[in-house]
């Protein structure tokens, strides 16, 4: 597991690169640990108990950006929740550094919370506090004295690059602005967790990814472990080092984000990829594009990934040339994740199925993985 | 001494509007004052105790519900002349401006409650959400979330409840309550002298203009959540 260190490299900002490897242990251990956790909430009236959460085993090496995505009632929100104790598990355990959270009293939970810190889709700064107040909040809960408030608040903002904003309210701040009051507010108790709820999902792309930028920068500069959920691939491709996808209240997939972005085994990972190549489509393309092929004269647009090594290879001309069948290129892009170079080609081939299976078999014997995005 | 009235009114009949101004303001002062003391922390509790909330107590919140509505519901001239044994009780006699206060403060309080209730539900749940996430207890929660989010509505509700009062001490004027409204009554009405009446309105047209006035003035101050 040497994701950290990768992800260290890829941050520009960092003060010393050259230095980061020694900094980080070398086998991460886990910080956080779900062990076959369920989440059930009981029947209420008129409504049927809900199995939010089945069988969850998952860990997040420390250090890490974990990043699990789901559709929209996978059960994201559940099982995050259930790292600083918001929901208790009904089965299974979840650990935080060792402390099963399940099994805390109140009392014990609200300490355990203070180093465990949280954003939010919605930011959840409150209306009647600047933004240095909203950051002094947690230290207040935490019984800290007002001079050190003071001096632990200035650095956050600081950090955040909000210094020039600290007597402003929420209300006259941007959403982008908004949200670095709220990881500085999540970073103020000096947590060793971070939790990402949707944190950009109100998000322009362009804040979005500069939030993001900022995450990846907390992360790398305070070693600070961070478990985000989210719907959108694109979040997870820009600072996830390991991916889970969950669905229906089970992880489905999980691993480094780089294995899974090239070798994708779930049907739901794969159309979560799928949308998120669909989005960068030609307009032309994207328009014109079904799900099914709609007669036998079809073209299949297929979506190759290329990993490190294959990235220079004649691939598309060694297939064209062994099958005689027409490669049109849609789209090629050389993406990176983690660091690690990742190109994306978006082909046409004839859609009948003799060819179409002719053509992926080709794909996958040279180790690459082809994905059928629709026909046009 | 400046005759405000341009001596439309008798100096003594003046003399009285002042007293009896002041006891109205007496009266609306001390019963929003204890009424404030019992409906925010019931209020407060209202808000938070249902199943599954802050202080999650599902039984006491519909008992104290029920009993907040069947005070809210008693019409307040009714209320006045039921609780006369117990308001002899407290202040002594049931006669004159200390006494009116104590049906006033019965009638303020669950008033008050609900409306506190009220501005305290329009609180995020995220914020609660986020302190909870914080680690604050649910008292913390109460201090530092709560209650300084939801004071530019609490800040209107008590206005509302200011303007309620003037109005009710009016009524227990009828009663030998003293203040502006048995002034008006026993000079207005039974001495048919309208122009007594009417300078009686009068000063509580202002009453009321000046305490909405300066509440709202009050809230828009203390509301952030507008730019500029
Ligand atoms: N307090 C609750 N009581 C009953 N059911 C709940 C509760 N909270 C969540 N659920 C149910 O659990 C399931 C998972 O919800 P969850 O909020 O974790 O989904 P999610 O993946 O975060 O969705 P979204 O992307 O829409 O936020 C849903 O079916 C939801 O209705
Ligand atoms: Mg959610």
């Amino acid at each position: 597991m040497n994701a950290p260190l990768t992800l260290a490299a890829a941050v520009p900002t960092l003060p010393d690169p050259s230095a980061a490897p020694a900094a980080i242990p070398a086998p991460a251990r886990s910080i956080i640990r779900f062990e076959r956790v369920a989440k059930t909430f009981p029947a209420r009236s008129g409504h049927a108990a809900v199995h939010a959460l089945s069988d969850i085993t998952l860990d997040v090496p420390e250090g890490a950006i974990l990043g699990v995505i789901g559709r929209s009632g996978a059960g994201k929100s559940t099982l995050i929740r259930l790292v600083n104790g918001l929901e208790k598990p009904s089965g299974g355990r979840v650990l935080v550094d060792d402390v099963d959270i399940g099994a805390l009293d109140e009392a014990a939970l609200r300490k355990e919370r203070r180093s465990i810190g949280m954003i939010f889709q919605h930011f959840n700064l409150l209306a009647r506090r600047t933004a240095f107040d909203n950051v002094a909040l947690p230290l207040e809960i935490a019984g800290v004295p007002r001079a050190e408030i003071k001096a632990r608040v200035e650095p956050l903002l600081d950090l955040v690059g909000l210094s020039d904003k600290r007597d402003r309210y929420p209300a006259e701040l941007s959403g982008g602005q908004k949200q670095r009051v709220g990881i500085a507010r999540a970073l103020a108790t000096r947590p060793r967790v971070l939790l990402s709820d949707e944190a950009t999902s109100a998000l322009d792309p362009e804040t979005t990814e500069q939030i993001l930028a900022l995450l990846r920068r907390v992360n790398a500069e305070l070693n600070l472990t961070v478990l985000l959920i989210t719907h959108e691939m694109a979040v997870i491709k820009a600072v996830a080092d390991k991916v889970a996808v969950i669905d229906g209240g089970r992880i489905v997939e999980d691993g480094a984000t780089y294995e899974v972005f090239a070798r994708p085994r779930h049907p739901t990972t794969r159309s979560f990829l799928a949308a998120l190549t669909a989005k960068s489509l030609p307009r032309r393309v994207a328009e014109q594009l079904s799900a099914e092929p709609r007669d036998g004269r079809d073209q299949a647009v297929l979506r190759i990934v290329f990993t490190g090594q294959h990235a220079q290879d004649p691939v598309l001309s060694r297939v064209s040339r062994l099958l005689s069948v027409d490669v049109n290129i849609i789209q090629a892009q050389v993406d990176e994740i983690a660091g690690t170079p990742f190109g994306v080609i978006v082909v046409s081939v004839p859609g009948d199925a003799p060819t179409l299976s002719a053509v992926i078999n080709a794909v996958e014997r040279l180790n690459l993985t082809a994905e059928v995005l629709g026909y046009v | 001494m400046f005759d405000i009235t341009f001596g439309l009114l008798p100096p003594t009949i003046v003399d009285l509007i002042i007293d009896a101004t002041q006891q109205t303001l007496y009266m609306v002062a001390v019963s929003g004052a204890l009424g404030t003391l019992i409906g925010l922390p019931l209020g407060v509790f209202l808000a938070t105790s249902r199943a599954g909330e802050l202080f999650a107590a599902p039984w006491l919140n519909q008992s104290l519900g029920l009993v907040v509505n069947a005070a809210r519901s008693t019409p307040f001239i009714i209320l006045v002349v039921a609780i006369i044994p117990f308001t002899r009780l407290v202040a002594g006699t049931s006669i004159g401006t200390s006494a009116a206060i104590v049906p006033l403060t019965v009638a303020a309080a669950p008033f008050i409650a609900r409306l506190i209730e009220a501005a305290i539900r329009e609180v995020d749940q995220g914020l609660v959400e986020a302190a909870r996430a914080m680690g604050a207890s649910p008292i913390q929660i109460v201090a530092k979330v709560l209650l300084p989010e939801a004071l530019p509505a609490i800040t209107l509700a008590l206005t509302l409840a200011a303007v309620s009062l003037l109005g009710y001490s009016a009524m227990v004027g009828a009663v030998g309550g003293g203040g502006l409204g048995d002034l008006g009554i026993r000079f207005g009405y039974q001495r048919f002298m309208p122009e007594v009446m009417a300078a009686v309105v009068l000063v509580l047209i202002l009453l009321v203009q000046a305490v909405q006035t300066l509440g709202d003035r009050l809230a828009r101050r203390l509301d952030k959540r507008s730019r500029g």
